[in-house]
Parts: C-alpha cells; structure tokens; sequence
C-alpha cells in the first residue's frame, strides 16, 4: 500500500468513525517515522480524540489560542504520538509535518509539551499534572465569565499520583461544572496492569464520592463515547464531569490487539505496513 | 525539692520555633509588608490573584484575602495543585500570586513548579515564607536548599530580599517582570533598614550599600541586614567593610559583583542565609572564577547539615550567621 500523504482536506460531514480512522493512520505513519512510539494508546484513544475534536469541542484551525475555543490538556504526554494525530486531522497541525515525528527540530517531539506545538495546552511526561492545571484553568475560566470548556485527558496509571486526588477533591470544591476530564482505562502502565500495580477500583464510586458527575463507558464504542461526551456537557449539576472510559490497547489493528499487553508495544520494522494494512482491512470490513 | 529561692530564680526558657517576625528587640518594623504592597498593586492590576496553600495568615496574604475575598483562592494542604493550578491560571491570563513555606514550594512541589510554571514559562509569582533557616522548628520548615534549587530552574527569576523596604518594592517590580519568579517572604513584622540608605530595588541590579577598604561582603536577604550592623561594629575596629547587597540571585548582576570583587586589598566574604552548597556563595565564586578575579574569598553561609530544632537567635549563632557570629569570624580571618 502507498503510504504517501493525502492531504485532502475533509469536509464537514465526515462519520466520526472515519475520523478515529485516519487518526489511527497518522499514528501508524508517525510511529513508523520513528520505529517506535505508545501505538498501543494512540490506537486505544482514537475514538475518544475524534469525538473530542469533531464532536464535543469548539475550536479554530487556523487561530490555536482562539480565546473562545474549549482547551483540552494531554496530561499524559506520552499519548503525544495520539494527540498529533487528531491535531493534524483537525487541521491545526499540517499534514506535512507527521514526517518530522520525533525528529531533530521538529514540532512534534515524542513527549507533548505546550511550547513546541500548536494546540498543545500543557507541558505532559511527568505524569498526574493535568488535572491540577485543569482546574486553574477553570477557574480562570469562570473569572473571565467564559463559556469554555476544559478538557483533560488522563491515563488510569495517573490515578496512582496524589496529585491527582487533590485536583479531584479541588474542583469538586469549586463546583468546576466547566471541566470535563476524561480517564483511559487501558489497564496497562508501566510496570503491568494498572489495577494490580494499585488497585483503583471502584472508580466510578471513589470518584462520585468524591463529588463529581461520573460516566463510565466503552471507550471504543463511538456510539457511548458520543453519548458520554453530550451528557458531560448538558448534566444541570454544578459539578466537574468524569467519563471513564474503558478502551483496548491497540485497538483497530488485530495482531497488536492479540499481542501481550504491555504500556509499551514493541512494532517491529516490517510491521509498520502490515498494521496499516490491518487498520485499512478493518476500515472496509 | 523546690525552694522559693530557685523558682524565683528560674529563668523561663524562650524559643522562637514559632516565631513569626525576623525581627531583632527594639528593631524599627513594618507589619506584613507584602500583604499590603500586594493590596495596592492588584488595584491597578485586574490580573492579580492570590492563591494559597492553607498558610494565608502565615504568608500575609489574608491581607489581600481580605481586600479582594473573590480574587483569593483557597487551594488547601495541596501544593503541587497549588503550582499547577497557578499554572492554569496564568494559562487563562490571569498572574497568580502563590503562597506557601520555602520548603513546601521548594522541595515538595519541586516538579510542578519545575514542568508547569517554569518550563511552560508561566506568569507565576511564588512567595515563600521561613526561607532559609527563620524557624526553629527542624528541617520540616527550615529551607536551607531553596535558593539552590529555585535557582537551577531555566527560567525562574529568584529574590531574596532583605527587609520590609525592599519587599515593598520587589512586589510590584515581580509583576512587572513576565515569567516565573520565586521570592523569599519575610513576614509579620518585618524589619525595616534599606530606607536609611536611599535604597532603590531594581531586578537584577547589586547595590553597593557602603565602602570600605578591608572587607567586602556580598549578601543577600537579612544577612544584608547583619551586614550592615557588622560593619558600622568593625569601624570602631578601624575595619573598613563594604557591603554589596545582591538581592537577585537569578539573574546575578556578574557585572556589579566582578567590578567589586576586583578592587585590590579586600577580602570578600559571601554571607547568605542558606546551604553553602549551590547558593549565593557558590554563585559568586563561580562568577569570579570564570570572571578571572582571585581575591581572598571566605563564605558565611548554613552548614551542609540538618540544621537544629531550637530558638532561632540561638541557632543563628550556632551557625554563624548572626551579627555577632559573623564579626567574630571575619574578625578571625583578617
């Protein structure tokens, strides 16, 4: 298969299952850029990036810092490989520059920090500090009577941070109704899966304990992720909004959905093509 | 066995763990200096807001708490979301005055200051009470490494201001600075020295606060305080000692202390209120190093040790970083 570039711009009405789609593939091509990157996430998160760029949030393509857009923070900046690949789908990061990933100079560093890309709210790598900056965020939101959104994306590892727990106790303290925080229960992290590194089950029952609005849901069923998202959004409560979502590491290509899991999936040098094609079988199936 | 003698007699033992004021007996003062200066310039500056860690009424910032109660933001026993939440503040526009312990900021929420503020390069105002050694309650409170870490952050501009004076003028001189900055708070009642010498805080400027012809000592902070007093004790010795008060360690004015350090004749002694490891002095002697200045060098400065529970006056001379501790060692080394 051509892996070259299509650089057609989209239009409006495209499914959001084709959105998640190419997202996939971008990650694909950046981690073949480099022989390497966190795929598994990237593949796992796709749906809830697509629903959270051409779904849920409000923004401009061609104005980054557009005051009125929804912020959406990657706290876990290793999902960076993810993130660039709904940014360039939105149009805020060219196409062109998926090639530069991980490269010297390039805008695309393999860990997401604020200062080297368009769209990119935060500094992420060290984990648990998305949240803490979320909230500050809606503070300062609600001090400028805006109607913006903040977003968070976070990783169930992160739940282990007590930083965390502290930004979740805050905003529920502030009634911060304006930030929507979304969880990746992937069950992987670093040294195993996540709930028998530290058990953070039951979560929906600690979080709503914890006084927020709380969803769980199967984050690769576009359908429930989009139902999810608008609730988070409509809930009359003044409370900041949770949606757990259950995803699959690897998700869209088989083989790296069957192989063993790990927070690191090894691709090796010919797999690269073989997971595009196992994505596009997937598309057309 | 007591006797109405020895009662009487007993002297009722002091300490100042719980200190709040820095300030000597009969020493003229200013109450919470910064509070106040803070009050007057969020007036001006809508941006302005104060957020804390549960150490309000030990940071003078209920001063501002007060004036601007919706402009306050409690963020409780929670440092790191402190800093990060500061972060996402500045993020919206707004500048973010922070308040909590030297150690608090300094060694638990190192990597949120580190990666939020600093590294996102955030319009950050971080002020920090007990700096140094000001509290005698042990290592938990007694920053003796803040200036050493402050200080290796890319982008962090560090002050260490001496007295109630200066502070009022470093407030507004951090707001008008875009970027991070970490400064050390003095609070309570705060003395007040610099306004006898027609002092004027400038970021990033040394100031030499008086000749002399034998020493030259460089300090920062409150030891510029003691600086001054040793020096007028050592002019009845017929010791001449200048002081260079460097109340921004980062960006050190290599300039000013290069130009001073290279007149002929004079010791020049570094006295801080800090770890001799990775501060003032070692800035300094770096700066003359690289600068290709050699004069006799000595530093005044905390032992790279954990420092002792106690009253604060007592430690001070233990350490040897009280007036008289001080005069006593320069005495020895000229």
């Amino acid at each position: 298969m051509d892996t070259a570039l299509d650089t057609t711009p989209l239009g409006h009405n495209v499914p959001l299952a084709e959105r998640a789609y190419r997202i996939r593939r971008n990650a694909l091509l950046m981690g073949e850029v480099q022989g390497q990157g966190y795929i598994g996430q990237a593949l796992d998160i796709a749906d809830v990036l697509a629903v959270s760029y051409f779904h849920a949030m409000k923004y401009r393509p061609e104005d980054p810092h557009w005051e009125e857009r929804d912020r959406f923070l990657l706290s876990n900046g290793h999902y960076a490989i993810a993130l660039y690949a709904a940014l360039i789908e939105a149009g805020i990061v060219p196409a062109e520059e998926l090639e530069t990933y991980g490269s010297d100079d390039s805008r695309l560093p393999m860990s997401g920090m604020a200062s080297y890309t368009p769209g990119m709210e935060m500094s992420g790598g060290s984990l648990g500090l998305g949240l803490s900056i979320a909230v500050g965020i809606g503070l300062g939101l609600k001090r400028k009577n805006s109607a913006s959104r903040v977003y968070t994306l976070f990783s169930d590892g992160e739940l282990d941070e007590g930083s965390v727990w502290e930004a979740i106790m805050s905003a529920a303290h502030y009634k911060l109704d304006n930030m929507i925080a979304i969880v990746d229960v992937n069950n992987q992290q670093a040294d195993g899966p996540s709930t028998q590194v530290m058990a953070f089950e039951p979560l929906v029952d600690k979080l709503e304990a914890f006084g927020w609005f709380v969803q769980r849901v199967d984050g690769n069923d576009m359908d429930a992720v989009v139902a999810a998202f608008d609730a988070a959004k409509s809930h009359p409560e003044a409370k900041p909004r949770m949606i757990v979502c259950d995803t699959k590491m690897g998700k869209g290509v088989p083989f790296l959905e069957a192989r063993e899991k790990n927070h690191f999936i090894r691709v090796d040098a010919h797999e690269w093509q073989l997971a595009l094609d196992a994505l596009d079988a997937g598309r057309t199936a | 066995m007591s006797t109405a003698a020895n009662t009487t007699a007993k002297p009722r033992l002091k300490t100042s763990a719980m200190i709040a004021s820095i300030a000597a007996e009969g020493q003229r003062t200013k109450p919470a200096p910064f509070g106040h200066a803070l009050v007057e310039l969020a007036k001006q500056r809508n941006e302005i807001v104060g957020m804390t860690a549960d150490l309000a009424k030990y940071t003078d910032l209920h001063i501002f708490a007060q004036a601007y109660p919706d402009r306050f933001y409690q963020m409780g026993m929670a440092e790191q979301l402190l800093m990060g939440a500061a972060s996402g503040m500045a993020h919206e526009g707004m500048m973010p005055f922070v308040t909590t312990y030297a150690v608090f900021a300094s060694r638990r929420a190192y990597d949120f200051v580190h990666q939020t503020v600093a590294e996102e390069n955030r319009n950050v105002k971080i002020a920090c009470a007990l700096p140094g050694l000001t509290s005698g309650y042990g290592p938990s409170h007694q920053a003796a490494e803040d200036l050493a870490l402050f200080r290796a952050m890319p982008n962090m501009v560090v002050i260490d201001p001496c007295d109630a004076h200066e502070i009022e003028q470093v407030v507004p001189a951090m707001a008008a600075h875009n970027g991070p900055v970490y400064m050390r708070l003095l609070r309570g009642n705060v003395p007040l020295v610099l306004d006898e010498y027609d002092y004027k805080f400038e970021l990033g400027k040394a100031k030499l606060l008086r000749d002399g012809a034998e020493v030259l000592v460089i300090s920062s902070g409150i030891m510029t305080m003691r600086a001054l007093e040793l020096a007028q004790r050592l002019e009845t010795d017929k010791v001449g000692v200048a002081v260079l008060h460097v109340p921004t360690i980062k960006p050190l004015d290599t300039e000013t202390i290069l130009r001073e350090a290279a007149r002929t004749g004079r010791m020049v002694v570094v006295a801080e209120n800090h770890t001799v490891i990775g501060g003032l002095g070692e800035a300094v002697a770096g700066t003359l190093l690289r600068g290709g200045v050699a004069p006799v060098f000595r530093q005044i400065g905390l032992p790279d040790e954990f420092l002792k529970a106690g009253a604060l006056p007592t430690l001070h001379d233990l350490y040897g970083i009280s007036t008289d501790a001080m005069a006593a060692s320069i005495k020895g080394w000229l």
